[in-house]
């Protein structure tokens, strides 16, 4: 027997072990290397699924595990959709999801177009371009609250340079019309980076022989674009908007470290107020509903992008 | 049309996918819409129906 790693290791097993593994099926074999995947899926992503499922039909609050817990039917979720509150906040993340996906991927795909046309210091551009993306959401949320800033902001006076108004006249956080898109600047800002990266990916992937075919066809630049270089981006931009579109419904912390929620309750999104509900207010039950219904909603649309998004592929 | 309906007491995948893509999206619609409140009240139970129907149709046959 030559002397390879395999056939060492397979020496040093003790021969009681080796005969045990011998008398295994090949499917027996591949449920010992599953299983513990299948476990920690289990434990970690199902079991609280179905807990939260459970918990949203009760009374049941955190901070009072030795209370006594009731089951009260469908009265959270009768609650959560009765309420006019958590509905304003419903279309602050409307607002928030479709502004933010809209900006990100006309930003992110024109200038995934400019990059990818060879040009010097290409490469530099792009890490530059990149670097919002690497950085924490409180910190940018931090620097965002100084830019936007009446009296001292860069943004302000950027602002006033072009519309001629006086920086301190707006204040882009503490006005209940410009709050909800001082959210989406600073998502914009942070986010375009990814979804141009991923349509660099996508333009990249495109061969130059289609182009060249389409040349000796003598197709317009115009027509090129619109018949090569958007059919062939699309999954990728599909894909941008989903990883987005997911990410956005949950926003959190950029928000919270921007405004604050505020002006009032302008800038709360779902995500925002579900924290409130659960960790400020002990309301877990109400919580649990609350998740559910933000979950089977994300679930949803989920389901019919990636079925779009297989179709799109397919074609 | 005639497809669609035949598809649909046919128990096939394509049309009744249909119905359930539509069902999520009005419920979604219904959830963030700023018009009137009743449509926020039943939009939970409108995704609720259309991404379970969207689950079980999705193993029907082609």
């Amino acid at each position: 027997m030559s002397d390879t790693p395999l056939n060492r290791a397979a020496s040093a097993t003790p021969p009681s072990v080796a005969r045990k593994i011998r008398g295994l099926s090949d499917r027996a074999i591949a449920w010992i290397f599953v299983g513990p995947t299948i476990f920690l899926l289990l434990a970690i992503n199902i079991f609280p699924l179905i807990w939260t499922i459970n918990l949203s039909f009760t009374n049941f609050r955190a901070n009072r595990p030795n209370r006594e817990v009731e089951y009260v039917g469908l009265r959270n979720y009768e609650r959560i959709l009765n309420d006019s509150d958590i509905w304003l906040n419903m279309q602050a993340t409307a607002h928030f999801l479709f502004w933010t996906i809209f900006f990100q991927v006309l930003i992110g795909f024109t200038l995934a177009y400019l990059i990818n046309k060879k040009f010097k210091g290409n490469d530099l551009w792009t890490t530059i371009i990149v670097l919002p993306m690497m950085l924490s959401p409180a910190v940018v949320g931090n620097f965002w609250k100084f830019l936007y800033q009446p009296q001292i902001g860069l943004f302000n006076y950027i602002v006033a340079f072009f519309t001629g108004k006086e920086p301190s006249s707006f204040e882009m956080l503490g006005s209940v019309d410009l709050a909800p898109w001082s959210i989406v600047i600073v998502d914009t800002w942070m986010w375009t980076p990814f979804v141009m990266l991923i349509c660099l990916a996508g333009l990249r992937s495109i061969p130059d022989y289609i182009y060249e075919a389409a040349e000796v066809d003598r197709a317009s630049k115009l027509r090129q674009f619109f018949t090569i270089t958007i059919p062939m981006i699309l999954p990728f931009l599909m894909l941008a908007v989903l990883f987005r579109g997911i990410e956005n419904f949950k926003m959190f912390d950029l928000v919270v470290q921007l405004t604050g929620r505020g002006p009032g309750s302008t800038t709360e999104l779902t995500s925002i107020n579900l924290k409130r509900e659960a960790f400020e207010k002990w309301r877990t039950g109400y919580a649990s509903a609350y998740a559910i219904i933000l979950f089977v909603t994300v679930f949803g649309l989920a389901s019919i992008y990636v079925k779009a998004l297989n179709k799109v592929k397919e074609r | 049309m005639r497809n669609f309906v035949s598809g649909l007491l046919c128990l096939r995948r394509g049309p009744w996918e249909i119905v359930a893509t539509v069902l999520i999206a009005l419920g979604v619609f219904m959830l963030m819409q700023p018009f009137v409140m009743w449509a926020f009240t039943y939009s939970f139970i409108t995704t609720l129906v259309g991404t379970v129907m969207f689950i079980i149709v999705s193993h029907f046959p082609e």
